[in-house]
């Protein structure tokens, strides 16, 4: 797999909400870059890891705003795209995956017709066409009797199936990136492999690039070519994945460490935060603000 | 033998009890009956155990001795109070809501004369409070927070808050007395009446049907101001409903979701959070329905207007029992009977509730 | 307020970052942070308080009546029958030479009244019914709730009105007619929190230490469905109004020569065209008030439901 040419390329990245009680910065000046790869995304809840996936889509809450250097895609520059311009790529270049099929899809619209709509949106297919093609995709994440499944509502299927469901919505317009925001953690154990197993199959077969957001950091090292620790809105290290043990950083081997391991009898380690470990960056840039 | 009765036991208690065909056909039938008779059982207590004595209610206090004492007898005062209860059910049942003092015919005729009246105000209402309101409720709701939210707000909160009988003289004072734009009280101009046969009693029907296209022509601009100043109340409430449906749905994942895959935001709002907030209205419009039938009492005597409202007004001011329980007997009715079907609509209209 | 803890009479600064802090110490400083967020946000809210402005100045003229008004709004001058609004009529006299200014100031007191009789009937009932039967279930609950629906499920107006016709017209049985047909949303409101917090710890808690029931529900559950049912009556104040004003349209509601502003509107209905000021300046009154309440309902909700809220 070719990693070297970058599909994105994100400078600089904040993400700062209005609340009541003040500002929050949920992102602080994220930088990285993405080629046709898998790359974890990793951190405690809070750490600004959602919200990196979000604002890659302009997609931040009504009450956020999202300023970068820039987000390089394709020759564009996604924090300064307007609103027409980002319909055109999301769902058709980058596509996201969200935690829980219960919520994540239209509880009154039909599964088929909700896959059909996503295809439709970017090639102006047919309806019939589009039908057709969902009910391919629905068989590409092997779901059996997808004929059958395509005219059942949200409510009539399995969270695993519902999360193939997902991906197959979110898959069909051929997108080059997929943000995976905790795809398997709403799912049982026992369906979250197949799911996994799935996915991996389909971002592999395309080529595309795949950002897997997680706060689960053994999973991300199985799964992902390359690992970003996320702490207090800051990318803390990058790692390969397979030299997640080598983890240099007492965070990572703080989210390392907090997991129980059948082998050991030592007592579970607490985490340990430091506010040291925070970059003393002083904001975005002016200017930069789209 | 055992293993095979245990799976027979597991069988059937994983089966639903009561099967799922009988909550849902049997649910709904049993509620309408249990309201029926509270229905019955509180206007029962208000006609005939409140007043002092029913049968002065009733037959007024011109009335002869004769009558009096066969009037007593008819009620069955004699009897206990249970028994007068079965008595008054089975009357309401089979529509005997006894004579009207006021216009001496059966109760129930008077009422089926006098309710196509409100049924057309009410309905022109309703569907005008939908169709202004819920634009505006999904409008305010998308623009939250800016001054086309605060306006719908504004809005609404004075529909909520305006007394209508003074909104209607008002209007009546404004576009009757002043500007003359539009026709007075009443139904039809005078030299209208009777013109046109009522077959279904709502005179625009009727003179569609009819041919009578200058009848129909007049019935509409008589009923412009009466069911503008009814719909005040149903396009307020429709409007912020909607708006705070609207809200809870946009803030819902699955249009995250619409957004994603790139839906422009008419798409977004329209075709994915509007179709979850319409599921929802269904009960407001059946419910706003319902109280603009029952609204209609101030409105109806402000523009002298020959409904089922007046009707009961005008009865009780004369002390004619029978017809004020008749009336709220019949209006009760329309309640449950409203609420029954909205039910059912929304029934069909949520995947999850079928 | 006297047990305020020491940091609040501290530097405001100090005092605000303790209001605002993300992790409150105490129950206390949890409590007053809440109070304190909810007071900016109610304050910042204009719609809230133009509504607050309403009300309180509603208080404060029916409070004063005696000293705004010459008389008591009963007072007929003959002679100066159906004066336009001028300098010494400010909103012009009625029919009977009545000065309407003074009527609307007295009649704001009978306004009050009602809201006031009917929320002290509503309330308690409907906290009752809905606690106990959201707190006991079972066949209580079935009972209780069935009784609510069938009252929810009423045409109100015309319940109210032949509750009237039935017991005679009055002020206090218009009152009667409307605590009626207002108290069933606030059993359903009352079971729906109720259930909420049945199962919740400190529930357990007091029913472990021996409490009983009657102590459980009045000391622990009524008062935290309290703020779902202050918004509700906010919001239901306006209606209740605007029913006592339409009954006493009807003249089913408070009896001449009470300065009823409904039934002021009746009176002066026939002179809508030549004297228009006799039944609009009531009207103006109801609206405004019923506004008011409605206002400060939105607010409340607003402020203690963050589901509603700006942003």
């Amino acid at each position: 797999m070719n990693t070297t040419a970058s599909l994105l390329e994100v400078e600089n990245l904040w993400v700062r909400f209005r609340t009541a009680t003040g500002t929050v910065d949920a992102v602080r000046g994220v930088s990285f870059s993405l080629g046709r790869e898998r790359l974890g995304l990793v951190g405690e809840s809070g750490s600004g890891k959602s919200q990196t996936g979000r604002a890659i889509l302009g997609l931040t809450a009504g009450n956020g705003r999202i300023s970068a250097d820039h987000i390089r895609f394709d020759g564009l520059d996604l924090a300064r795209a307007g609103d027409r311009e980002m319909r055109k790529i999301r769902g058709a270049r980058i596509s996201m995956i969200m935690q829980d099929p219960r919520y994540s899809l239209n509880p009154v619209i039909r599964v088929g017709e909700q896959i059909a709509e996503a295809y439709r949106v970017h090639t102006g297919a047919g309806r019939w066409e589009a039908r057709r093609r969902a009910i391919e995709m629905l068989d590409r994440v092997r779901i059996r009797d997808a004929e059958k499944v395509a005219n059942l509502y949200p409510h009539e299927v399995s969270g695993g199936m519902g999360q193939r469901i997902m991906i197959a919505m979110m898959l069909i317009p051929d997108p080059d990136i997929l943000i995976a925001d905790e795809p398997t953690s709403a799912l049982d154990v026992t369906v979250r492999l197949q799911v996994l197993a799935i996915l991996d199959d389909m971002v592999r077969e395309r080529g595309m690039g795949l950002i897997f957001i997680s706060h689960d950091l053994n999973l991300v090292a199985s799964f992902c070519d390359r690992v970003l620790v996320m702490y207090g809105g800051q990318i803390m290290e990058t790692l390969d994945a397979s030299r997640l043990h080598e983890a240099e950083h007492p965070y990572t081997r703080g989210l390392l460490g907090c997991l129980p391991d059948l082998r050991s009898n030592a007592d579970l380690a607490v985490m340990r935060r430091d506010p040291a470990w925070l970059a003393p960056v002083g904001g975005p840039r002016p200017g930069s603000t789209p | 033998m055992a293993d095979r009765q245990s799976e027979e036991t597991g069988g059937a208690a994983s089966r639903p009890f009561p099967p799922a065909i009988f909550t849902k056909i049997f649910r709904p039938v049993f509620t309408v009956v249990l309201t029926f008779r509270g229905l019955t059982a509180i206007t029962f207590i208000i006609g005939r155990v409140m007043p002092a004595d029913p049968v002065l209610a009733i037959v007024g206090d011109r009335a002869s001795r004769d009558v009096y004492e066969a009037t007593y007898i008819q009620l069955g005062l004699d009897k206990p109070l249970l028994e007068q209860y079965r008595i008054y059910l089975t009357n309401v049942l089979s529509g005997e809501f006894g004579k009207s003092i006021m216009t001496t015919r059966d109760v129930l005729d008077d009422l089926i004369r006098f309710f196509p009246a409100t049924l057309e105000l009410a309905t022109v209402a309703t569907l005008a409070g939908i169709f202004i309101g819920v634009p505006m409720g999904v409008l305010a709701a998308v623009n939250q927070g800016r001054w086309i939210d605060h306006l719908v707000r504004v809005i609404g909160l004075f529909g909520y808050s305006v007394p209508i009988f003074w909104l209607g003289m008002v209007t009546l004072l404004i576009f009757y007395g002043w500007l003359g734009w539009l026709p007075g009280p009443g139904r039809l101009d005078v030299f209208y009446d009777g013109i046109v046969e009522p077959d279904t009693g709502i005179i625009l029907l009727d003179a569609a049907m009819q041919g009578e296209w200058e009848i129909f022509r007049n019935a509409l601009h008589h009923l412009v101001m009466p069911a503008s100043i009814l719909a005040t109340f149903a396009l307020a409430y429709i409007a912020r409903m909607t708006r705070s449906f609207m809200l809870d749905q946009l803030n819902q994942e699955y249009v995250l979701t619409a957004r994603v895959k790139g839906l422009s935001p008419l798409a977004v709002i329209w075709r994915h959070a509007f179709r979850n907030v319409l599921v929802q209205l269904i009960t407001i419009i059946g419910l706003t329905y319902a109280s603009l039938l029952e609204g209609s009492v101030l409105t109806e005597t402000i523009f002298a207007w020959p409904g089922i409202g007046q009707y009961i007004t005008t009865s009780l001011f004369n002390a004619d029992m029978n017809a004020v329980i008749g009336g709220t007997v019949v209006v009760g009715i329309c309640f449950v009977g409203i609420n029954l079907i909205s039910d059912g609509l929304y029934r069909l209209a949520d995947p999850r509730a079928r | 307020m006297a047990e305020m803890s020491p940091q609040e009479t501290a530097t405001p600064s100090r005092a605000r970052a303790w209001l605002l802090s993300s992790a409150p110490q105490s129950v206390m400083q949890a409590r007053c942070q809440r109070l304190y967020l909810s007071a900016r946000a109610f304050s910042h809210n204009p719609i809230a308080m133009a509504g607050l402005l309403i009300i309180l100045t509603l208080l404060f003229v029916a409070a004063l009546a005696p000293l705004i008004t010459s008389g008591d709004g009963t007072s007929q001058v003959l002679r100066d029958r159906l004066l336009p609004p001028g300098a010494a009529h400010w909103f012009g006299t009625d029919q009977l030479g009545r000065d309407i200014f003074d009527r609307i100031i007295w009649g704001s007191r009978i306004t009050l009244y009602i809201v006031t009789l009917v929320a002290v009937i509503v309330v308690p009932v409907g906290l009752l019914i809905g606690t106990v039967a959201g707190y006991l279930g079972g066949w209580v609950d079935a009972i209780l709730m069935r009784i609510t629906d069938i009252f929810l499920a009423f045409p109100r107006l015309i319940l109210a009105l032949a509750f009237v016709s039935a017991l005679g017209p009055g002020l206090e049985n218009a009152v009667l007619a409307i605590a009626l047909t207002t108290w069933s949303p606030f059993a359903r409101i009352a079971r729906a929190e109720t259930l909420t917090i049945r199962n919740a710890e400190h529930i357990f808690a007091a029913r472990s230490q021996g409490a009983s029931t009657a102590r459980i529900l009045l000391h622990h559950v009524t008062p935290l469905c309290l703020s779902s049912v202050i918004v509700r009556l906010t919001l239901d104040m306006a209606g209740i109004i605007l029913t006592a004003a339409g009954l006493g349209f009807l003249g089913l509601g408070a009896q001449p020569p009470l300065p009823e502003w409904g039934a002021m509107i009746s009176d002066g209905r026939q002179y809508l065209l030549d004297q228009w000021w006799v039944p609009t300046v009531p009207g103006v009154a109801i609206l405004i008030v019923s506004m008011g309440f409605n206002l400060l309902g939105d607010g409340l909700r607003d402020v203690l439901d963050p589901r509603s809220g700006v942003g």
